[in-house]
């Protein structure tokens, strides 16, 4: 079981690191925000995993965290970021 | 075969970490940048769970990713930045790279200092107990039960104090830069309302639990008030500001409230025991507790008005 | 042992909607398709995996706490995929065409 865990993980790792290339290459803002935001559900998914592998119930509580905080992060980048018009960044 | 998964995935994932930040520090699009900055938070926070610190990873998933990911945000919309959209990437690749005179200095300084710490690092013994046998020993006197809250607020507290005041100092400098842009009311609709008056109480309700845990496992006044902090960012970005009648006195006393009373404890400390932050042993779990409470309260309104990014006070002079 | 089969089924069918989101990220031809990708990892890729783990945890706290994690993320990104979709619209994003 814990090899499975094990392949489980670096597979998830690897999806991780491909979703690299859809932040550098865009094209927009939007883009690379939900690369990042698929960032944060493998990264839950991959903690979820470890602590049931490691048997640390504490990496739970991290993956909530990353879950609520990827939320915040995405809502500041929509209503500060990544205004109406392009021209003006002064207004929401 | 399965020995080597974990040195797979570590390895993996120590690469990934480096490219992440090598990216982030050479991109030419700012934005580009700070979502990398982003990315690159939740590697490291993978990284310390490898190095068998979760508190560190609690920490770095709600500070590093996170608020300081919307603070970069915020902070980016108020240089007015524009995020160009095609065109700058057509740029990009036509623009060669500017080098400055001293990069290759720069460049071979690092790397001497790479292959020193590598050297250092290959030559250190493996099992040092380090400072683990010293805590275990003293750990029933602290007052709680997980060995690195013990050390961050009763072993070491003075630090923690004083980690608390230099947040306050990093407050102070953005306050003295002027009054805090004023942000035009633009309709949030409906599906942004909810999500806030849905998540907003699921912070707060996670904060109060983080806070409460981390007397016995890894938790503490740190990662709470900085999930804290979230929910008070997800209210201001959608809509929320504080009143006016508030921004004087009940904001500088809900900001300060953690450092005085860490301080006065501190003082009161001194009378009592004769030494400085020496809690009575009787009173240690609570007194920590205390601590961690208003310490708690102080980072998220900290961590909220660094967001704020000025003097929420009407009247103030403009930069 | 018949519990072990069941959570790795459960757990390869989550890694794989995980690749599907990836792979939709990637190839996708605009904004909104790779949303759409990318909700789909966070409803089923997560929700099988942590149904894999819950029965591999075998502790109903446990498996409570997983389904709160599970619920929160589809909330967030729900209401995230909304949100970016409709200023992408209002920034004049068009749709991809045939």
């Amino acid at each position: 079981m814990a090899l499975f865990y094990g392949f489980l993980l670096i597979f998830l790792l690897l999806n991780l690191l491909a979703g690299l290339w859809r932040i550098m290459r865009g094209p927009t803002g939007a883009d690379r925000m939900l690369a990042a935001q698929l960032f944060g559900t493998t990264t839950v998914a991959m903690l979820v995993v470890m602590a049931q592998l490691q048997e640390q119930a504490s990496l739970r509580n991290v993956a909530l965290v990353i879950a609520l905080l990827a939320a915040v992060t995405a809502v500041a980048f929509v209503r500060r970021a990544w205004p109406e018009k392009e021209t003006s960044a002064d207004a929401d | 075969m399965a020995t080597l998964i974990p040195v797979w995935f570590d390895g993996l994932l120590g690469l990934g970490l480096v490219w992440f930040a090598w990216q982030a520090l050479s991109s030419d699009n700012l934005f580009r940048a700070i979502v990398l900055f982003v990315a690159f938070g939740l590697m490291l926070a993978l990284v310390w769970v490898r190095l068998a610190a979760p508190d560190i990873a609690l920490a770095e998933a709600a500070i590093g990713a996170g608020v300081t990911g919307a603070l970069l945000l915020a902070a980016m919309a108020r240089l007015n930045v524009v995020i160009y959209e095609q065109a700058t990437d057509n740029n990009e690749t036509s623009s060669p790279p500017r080098r400055r005179p001293a990069s290759e200095l720069v460049a071979l300084l690092a790397a001497g200092l790479f292959v020193a710490l590598a050297w250092t690092l290959y030559h250190l013994p493996l099992d040092t107990p380090g400072l683990r046998q010293a805590v275990s020993e003293q750990l029933a006197n602290s007052g709680v039960s997980h060995p690195v809250t013990a050390v961050l607020l009763n072993f070491r507290g003075y630090d923690t104090l004083l980690e608390l005041l230099v947040l306050l100092l990093a407050l102070l400098g953005i306050w003295s830069l002027g009054q805090c842009p004023r942000q035009a009311e633009v309709a949030t609709g409906e599906v942004l309302d909810a999500l806030s008056r849905l998540l907003a109480p699921v912070l707060l309700l996670v904060a109060a639990y983080l806070l409460w845990l981390g007397a016995s496992a890894p938790g503490g006044a740190f990662q709470a008030g900085a999930v804290l902090a979230a929910g008070g960012i997800l209210l201001l970005l959608s809509g929320w500001r504080l009143p006016a009648r508030l921004t004087r006195w009940p904001l500088r006393v809900l900001l300060a409230v953690g450092p005085l009373l860490f301080l006065c404890l501190a003082l009161i400390s001194l009378l009592l025991e004769g030494r400085l932050l020496q809690y009575p042993l009787a009173q240690a779990g609570g007194w920590i507790l205390l601590i961690e409470a208003t310490a708690t309260l102080s980072i998220g309104a900290i961590l909220v008005a660094l967001f704020m990014g000025g003097n929420p006070e009407p009247g103030q002079p403009d930069e | 042992m018949l519990t072990d089969y069941l959570a790795v089924l459960l757990l390869i069918v989550g890694g794989f909607f995980f690749l599907a989101g990836t792979v939709g990220l990637l190839r996708f031809p605009d904004v909104y398709t790779r949303l759409h990708a990318l909700t789909k990892a966070d409803n089923l890729g997560l929700g099988f995996i942590m149904a894999g783990l819950a029965i591999q945890s075998g502790s109903w706290l446990v498996a409570g706490k997983l389904l709160v994690i599970w619920l929160l993320v589809m909330l967030a990104g729900a209401s995230v995929a909304h949100l970016i979709a409709r200023r992408a619209l209002q920034r004049d994003i068009t749709p991809w065409q045939r």
